[in-house]
């Protein structure tokens, strides 16, 4: 897990390794029925409209990812299927059937909060057992999921305490422990591991993947970390004032966003405001007059020439160097570099283009940095493959 | 009542804290005021406690001159007499007045807590923006004399009161109640004068619990029901200790309500006090009384909180 976790800290990833993670993408099956569906969501506060018309469905096994920054519905959209919001239109419904009118308590789903909302006045295994004494089983049946859930969360011995004797990732643990133990067909996560440090998130993160693949549950999870859904997710929607803006694997997510807004809101990214010029011998050529340069790319785009467009590219595809390419002009920029970012594994140059706009590449620091070969105020080349970006047209 | 020593500062903490003997004022100043205002007068009807009344004035001996000397002193303390307090023991009257006082507290104390409670749920409960009137409202009635809204209250439960005349014109009794003068009407008293005091400290726990407690005991598969009787109940025990407390312990010792809304059959350790005092002028017997009366209170008290603390202990 280590080593996996150093490879997430430098960049988003997916956890798709090994062939059986790369298989699973139900959404893909035209057959496939969607464990949880929302039809026509809207939901309004007041004025504001927290949901708006919004169509969405997770599929079982699935961990799926809500993101988006704070107010885009995110939250709203996931205490409409716990049961404590109800939607102004539309249906939620889990198995095919309508949740319309059941009471939380009713709902085959648990929910880790937030703020964890442990009882304080209870026992960690009170507090696991809470839900089970209200399905009435009987008693040894309760101890042992108590128990069960105690392994899997890795807190055997810990059932004796009471919250506030526990530090925040093991009370983390405990709300997690809660939900699993009532074997919930979809389980909800309202940004879970908010209140965690780094080091412990991250850490977090990735037994949370685990779990969720060794139980084969549905998980959904709200997040405004784009990187945690990039770790977690198979699936993730990007949501914006209560629409969904794209529902993506992580990868997709990242290498195609549809729109200016994803591509910004997940990771960091540059975004050139071009011409369209036309397609030839198999390349769409565009014309950034404000950064100066020409980009010829393969990606068709079914636009008029002309219309305006945008380039977007990520950071960490670019090469800077000190020397030209071999087509100065041609899918490369020019520029002067105004600042150097050192964040220990890579260093991110932001580069001003004649037109004052700043560019960032990142360049990986593959030797120890005992003197920089560009620095700042440098006249630069950033360059980047011809398939390297993407053009976006909203 | 229960004063808690503080812990005193590791001297080397001591002499590094700069300004320690300002911090130490500080402290100082509310031991000094209790001292001055409850120390010493207790002292004070400890010591008539164990005096005999006299035709005099003051109207017990011995009386202690602190100019005469210290074997005049000595041979004064001679003088103390436990008389009082045996006589408290043979006389029925008086361990009947404890006993009526402790059960007309004790119903109180349940019937505020039953009335109480819903309103103060009501309170922590109404939108966030209401909760400030509901509480002036609450507090409203402390801004006339306590002594006038008693008074009040017998023009509403006498025979020709309002409270009989609009049952009589409902056509709900043909004959007015006799509730003046009664324990019922001591009780309606008790009620609505330490109400505020039973709603405010429930209102304060009920306020500052989580309410996604409540959500989480939903999903977890409780009704709103048990979700109260499992979770808000529980948290909100601390403030239904403070409130039965702050009603219990005035309500034993109570003597407004019952001289002016009960009746001869009202016993409580209250008038009981008075008539000692100012009827037979017995200061002695009836500064006994008010001792055993402080006992009576402060004993369960020190217990329940030790017990209290040793619970808390034994949790952690």
């Amino acid at each position: 897990m280590t080593a996996a976790t150093a490879t997430a800290r430098t960049r988003p990833m997916g956890k798709s390794i090994g062939p059986v993670r790369r298989s699973f993408a139900p959404w893909l099956d035209p057959d496939a029925k969607p464990l949880v569906e929302f039809r026509g969501i809207v939901k309004r506060f007041g004025e504001t409209v927290a949901v708006d018309h919004l169509d969405l469905g997770i599929y079982e096994r699935e961990f799926f990812a809500l993101l988006g920054p704070s107010g885009c519905g995110k939250t709203t959209l996931l205490r409409m299927l716990a049961g404590f919001e109800n939607p102004d239109e539309g249906t939620v419904s889990i198995d095919g059937k309508s949740l319309a009118g059941v009471p939380p308590y009713r709902r085959p789903v648990n929910t880790v909060f937030q703020s964890y909302a442990l009882f304080p006045h209870m026992t960690v295994e009170a507090n696991i057992a809470f839900g089970l004494k209200q399905d009435r089983l009987p008693k040894d049946e309760i101890d042992r999921r108590v128990e069960e859930a105690l392994t899997l969360v890795k807190l055997t011995g810990m059932g004796k305490r009471k919250p506030d004797q526990l530090s925040g990732g093991q009370r983390q643990r405990v709300a997690l422990a809660r939900s699993l133990a009532k074997h919930p067909k979809v389980l909800l996560l309202d940004e879970p591991l908010a209140a965690l440090d780094k080091k412990l998130r991250e850490e977090t993160q990735f037994e949370l993947a685990d779990l969720q693949q060794r139980l084969g549950l549905t998980f959904v999870i709200v997040t405004h970390d784009q990187e945690e859904a990039m770790t977690l997710a198979d699936r993730i929607a990007v949501m914006s004032k209560g629409r969904i803006v794209q529902v993506a694997s992580p990868a997709e997510i990242y290498e195609q966003p549809n729109s200016r807004y994803v591509a910004d809101f997940v990771g960091d990214i540059n975004i050139l405001e071009c011409g369209l010029a036309g397609r030839n011998e198999g390349l769409t050529r565009l014309e950034c007059p404000g950064a100066g340069a020409v980009i010829l790319l393969s990606q068709e785009i079914a636009a008029d020439p002309g219309t305006k467009v945008f380039f977007a590219v990520r950071p960490e595809k670019m090469q800077i160097s000190l020397a030209g390419p071999a087509e100065p002009g041609v899918n490369s920029l020019y520029g002067e570099v105004w600042d150097i970012g050192y964040l220990g594994d890579v260093s991110v140059y932001h580069v001003r283009l004649a037109d004052g706009q700043t560019v960032k590449a990142t360049v990986a620091n593959r030797t120890r940095l005992v003197e920089r070969p560009i620095t700042w105020e440098d006249k630069v080349w950033l360059s980047w493959s011809p398939d390297a970006g993407i053009v976006l047209t909203k | 009542m229960s004063v808690v020593a503080a812990n005193p500062p590791a001297p080397a903490a001591r002499s590094a804290r700069p300004g320690g003997w300002g911090r130490r004022l500080v402290i100082a100043i509310p031991y000094l005021w209790l001292l001055l205002l409850f120390l010493a007068p207790f002292l004070i009807v400890l010591k008539l406690s164990f005096s005999t009344a006299a035709i005099a004035i003051p109207p017990y001996t011995p009386v202690f001159d602190l100019g005469a000397g210290w074997d005049a002193f000595l041979a004064k303390i001679q003088e103390f007499t436990t008389e009082n307090y045996a006589w408290l023991a043979q006389n029925s009257l008086y361990w009947r007045s404890y006993l009526s006082s402790l059960q007309i507290a004790l119903i109180s104390t349940v019937l505020t807590l039953l009335i109480g409670y819903p309103m103060a749920y009501g309170m922590a409960r109404a939108p966030a923006g209401w909760r400030p009137i509901l509480v002036m409202m609450v507090i409203l009635p402390f801004w006339t004399s306590f002594l006038i809204r008693v008074y009040a209250w017998i023009g509403i439960l006498r025979r020709e009161g309002l409270l009989n005349q609009f049952l009589l014109w409902l056509g709900w009794i043909d004959a007015p109640l006799a509730i003046q003068n009664t324990n019922t009407a001591v009780y309606i008293g008790i009620v609505y004068s330490y109400l505020p005091f039973m709603v405010l400290p429930l209102y304060a726990a009920l306020e500052r619990m989580d309410k996604t407690l409540l959500e989480a005991a939903a999903d977890l598969g409780s009704t709103p029901l048990k979700a109260f009787w499992r979770i808000t109940f529980p948290l909100s025990i601390p403030g239904v200790v403070a409130g039965c407390m702050l009603v219990f312990i005035p309500v034993v010792g109570e003597f407004v309500i019952p001289d002016l809304l009960g009746g001869s059959e009202t016993l409580m350790i209250g008038k009981t006090l008075w008539s000692e005092f100012f009827t037979n002028r017995d200061w002695p017997l009836a500064s006994a009384v008010a001792i055993l009366l402080l006992l009576i209170l402060v004993v369960p008290i020190v217990l329940f909180q030790n017990q209290q603390r040793k619970a808390e202990e034994a949790g952690r």
